[in-house]
């Protein structure tokens, strides 16, 4: 008996975790749910390598940050949380600009001025202010991660149609030496480059975001006609086993009422009260 | 007893419905196509009956999936597809109106809640996105064919799917010999036959080059009260005002007048596209500014911007700007006027003084 509490506890605490994670990619998604980071997002997105770059970038900024706010989210003043945040957040940023400057520079090169704004980032922020200053060290590096790897779904989702659409191309880049990425034959000639334009990113994003909230309102519709239907039958089965009981209770009450009938019937010799009550 | 109905207002209807409308639209488009088929062949007409049924075909099958009422039959895409393709250069792969057309009925169009809720003109926003998307397509402009020889009629069939025309058969347009006129100072309408340009025997898209078929239509438009006259008097002639305004000191005023409203697209946004309902204010004011901005941003573009033609991002600019435009000048009925104190304050101030009058026992003469 006491062996499987310690068990169910942490099963439970499995699925909570995931739950965290799980909420930063789907339910409160930072690009098509939250909203947030449109700045990089619309500005990054022209590929899917770049969206990858800027994706992951902003994740190993955002779980080490998270982890590092959490940590001292009971020395950190309440007054001067916000510039203690960012100057924690810069951090990481420069650390993560230095790296990328050393291995990848190609990608370094595209994200321009768009990495070193990671530091004003408003997920990253957000996440820092909303769920790290409150909760424990490793609910917010889940958090982290979860948010981080919703941000670079959605920038390579986004990056992979703007950039088939705009250049002709799939997962065009290069890390260091190797070099990959599909050209699809003469499809670069008729590619729209109005993708890669801002207007294009903008086009991308609101038809996307579209269509998420569509399939989630299917979804929702889906589950609130599943849970009507299965109130139904639950009050089916209340109402039958209700009749059941009220039945049972008039037979027996029927009988009881019968016996004493009888009884009165006998006792009296007569019929006009069971007729009444019949 | 029987024949008496009862209803609900509005008693007084116009027998004018969508399809009617659209009816006539497509009519005062017929002179624009002929001259298209005249200038270029059949090849634009080729475009122009793929973009018609894009549009068409698209609008069908978003209200079918959508699970909405269908609306094909008002016509309204059938009018969008048309312009759309009178707006293309006479010369395009097929496949550009066909995604043109696409592009403006489900996102500009369906996408919004259908017609007349549409932000902005479908086919001035398809042909601004075709223009970012296949510039290189878009910006080659072809000379007119002669059609004496009967096999010019198809003429242009075998470019159809080029992304690059040979540079012996494109051409010029003039307000590129305009642009290239204001950075060099020289005479804008040099090279140029006001004849001509009012024909249509020039380069430019399929269906603006000529005015006289824009103008057969767009009077038959007014004369029908389909538009709002005002609009395309008040675009054409702000941007003739603009002009002489913007080219004051360059010493030919005249020429730079005569040329930005013969060449381009400017007849025919002005009478077809600047005047779509859902997109045009309605109250006067707002029509006078609506208007003035399109001339106005049209010359703007024209003589500062990178592009030769202006007139379709004027149109969409001032679209957005509309429903602003139209809170100018509308109160709810029965708000009371904003100097309504210092009114009753000089009322009161005058009641005084004539009391003070009456009581000083002065003659007054009624």
């Amino acid at each position: 008996m006491k062996k499987a509490r310690p068990n169910r506890e942490l099963k439970m605490d499995v699925r909570g975790k995931s739950k965290i994670v799980a909420n930063g990619i789907l339910s409160s998604n930072p690009v098509f749910r939250l909203v947030l980071g449109m700045c990089p997002t619309l500005a990054i997105s022209t590929s899917a390598f770049n969206g990858l770059g800027m994706g992951v970038a902003a994740t190993v900024v955002l779980v080490c940050s998270n982890a590092l706010v959490s940590l001292l989210r009971k020395v950190i003043p309440d007054k001067v949380r916000i510039p203690a945040y960012v100057l924690i957040i810069a951090t990481f940023v420069t650390l993560v600009e230095m790296l990328l400057r050393k291995f990848v520079p190609a990608l370094y090169d595209a994200l321009g001025i768009y990495l070193p704004l990671i530091v004003v980032n408003c997920i990253i922020l957000a996440r820092a202010e909303a769920f790290a200053s409150t909760n424990k060290v490793g609910d917010s590096v889940l958090d982290g991660l979860g948010m981080g790897l919703g941000f670079t779904l959605a920038l390579v989702l986004l990056g992979v149609i703007r950039e088939f659409l705009g250049s002709g191309t799939f997962f065009v880049g290069s890390f260091g030496e190797a070099e990959f990425g599909l050209t699809l034959g003469s499809l670069p000639d008729y590619s729209m480059s109005v993708f890669v334009l801002p207007a294009g990113g903008f086009l991308t994003l609101g038809l996307v975001m579209a269509a998420i909230n569509a399939l989630s309102d299917k979804a929702a519709a889906k589950r609130d006609a599943k849970h009507e239907e299965e109130g139904k039958m639950i009050d089916e089965r209340v109402r039958e086993h209700v009749e059941g009981e009220l039945a049972a209770l008039q037979s027996a009450e029927a009988e009881g009422a019968g016996a004493s009938e009888a009884d009165a019937a006998v006792r009296n010799g007569g019929d006009g009260a069971g007729e009444d009550e019949k | 007893m029987k024949n008496l109905r009862v209803s609900s207002s509005p008693h007084i209807t116009s027998p004018a419905t969508t399809q009617r409308i659209m009816l006539d639209v497509i009519i005062a488009l017929c002179p624009a196509v002929l001259a298209m088929v005249l200038l270029y062949g059949f090849y634009p007409l080729f475009l122009t009956v793929l973009s018609v049924s894009s549009a068409v075909f698209c609008e069908w099958v978003f209200n079918i999936i959508t699970k909405r009422t269908q609306t094909t039959r008002d016509l309204s895409a059938v009018v969008t597809g048309i312009i759309l393709a009178l707006n293309l250069p006479p010369v395009v792969p097929f496949y550009v109106p066909i995604v043109g057309a696409a592009f403006a009925i489900i996102v500009v169009k369906m996408l919004f809640g259908g017609i007349g809720r549409n932000f902005a003109n479908p086919a001035i926003t398809a042909r601004i996105f075709l223009m970012l998307a296949w510039t290189g397509v878009m910006t080659q402009f072809v000379l007119p064919v002669d059609l004496s020889d009967g096999a010019n009629l198809f003429a242009y069939f075998r470019q159809g799917v080029e992304i690059s025309l040979p540079d012996a058969i494109t051409t010029a347009t003039p307000l590129q010999g305009v642009k290239e006129a204001i950075s060099s100072g020289t005479d804008p309408s040099a090279g140029l036959s006001a004849l001509d340009m009012f024909l249509g025997r020039i380069g430019g898209s399929a269906g603006e080059v000529s005015t006289l078929a824009v103008l057969i239509g767009g009077v038959y438009l007014a004369v029908r009260r389909v538009i709002d006259v005002k609009i395309p008097v008040l675009y054409i002639g702000s941007t003739a005002l603009f002009t002489a305004i913007f080219f004051a000191d360059s010493g030919y005023v005249g020429e730079y007048v005569w040329t930005y409203l013969l060449g381009g697209g400017l007849m025919f946004g002005a009478f077809f596209m600047a005047t779509d309902y859902a997109t045009s204010p309605k109250t006067p004011v707002a029509v006078v500014i609506y208007g003035l901005g399109l001339g106005f941003l049209t010359v703007v573009i024209r003589k500062y911007g990178t592009m030769n033609e202006g007139v379709s991002f004027a149109i969409l600019l001032m679209n957005i700007v509309t429903p602003l435009l139209e809170k100018i000048k509308r109160k709810p009925f029965g708000t009371p006027h904003k100097d309504v104190k210092e009114l009753a304050a000089a009322v009161r101030a005058k009641f005084a003084k004539k009391q003070t009058a009456v009581e000083e026992g002065g003659e007054r003469v009624e």
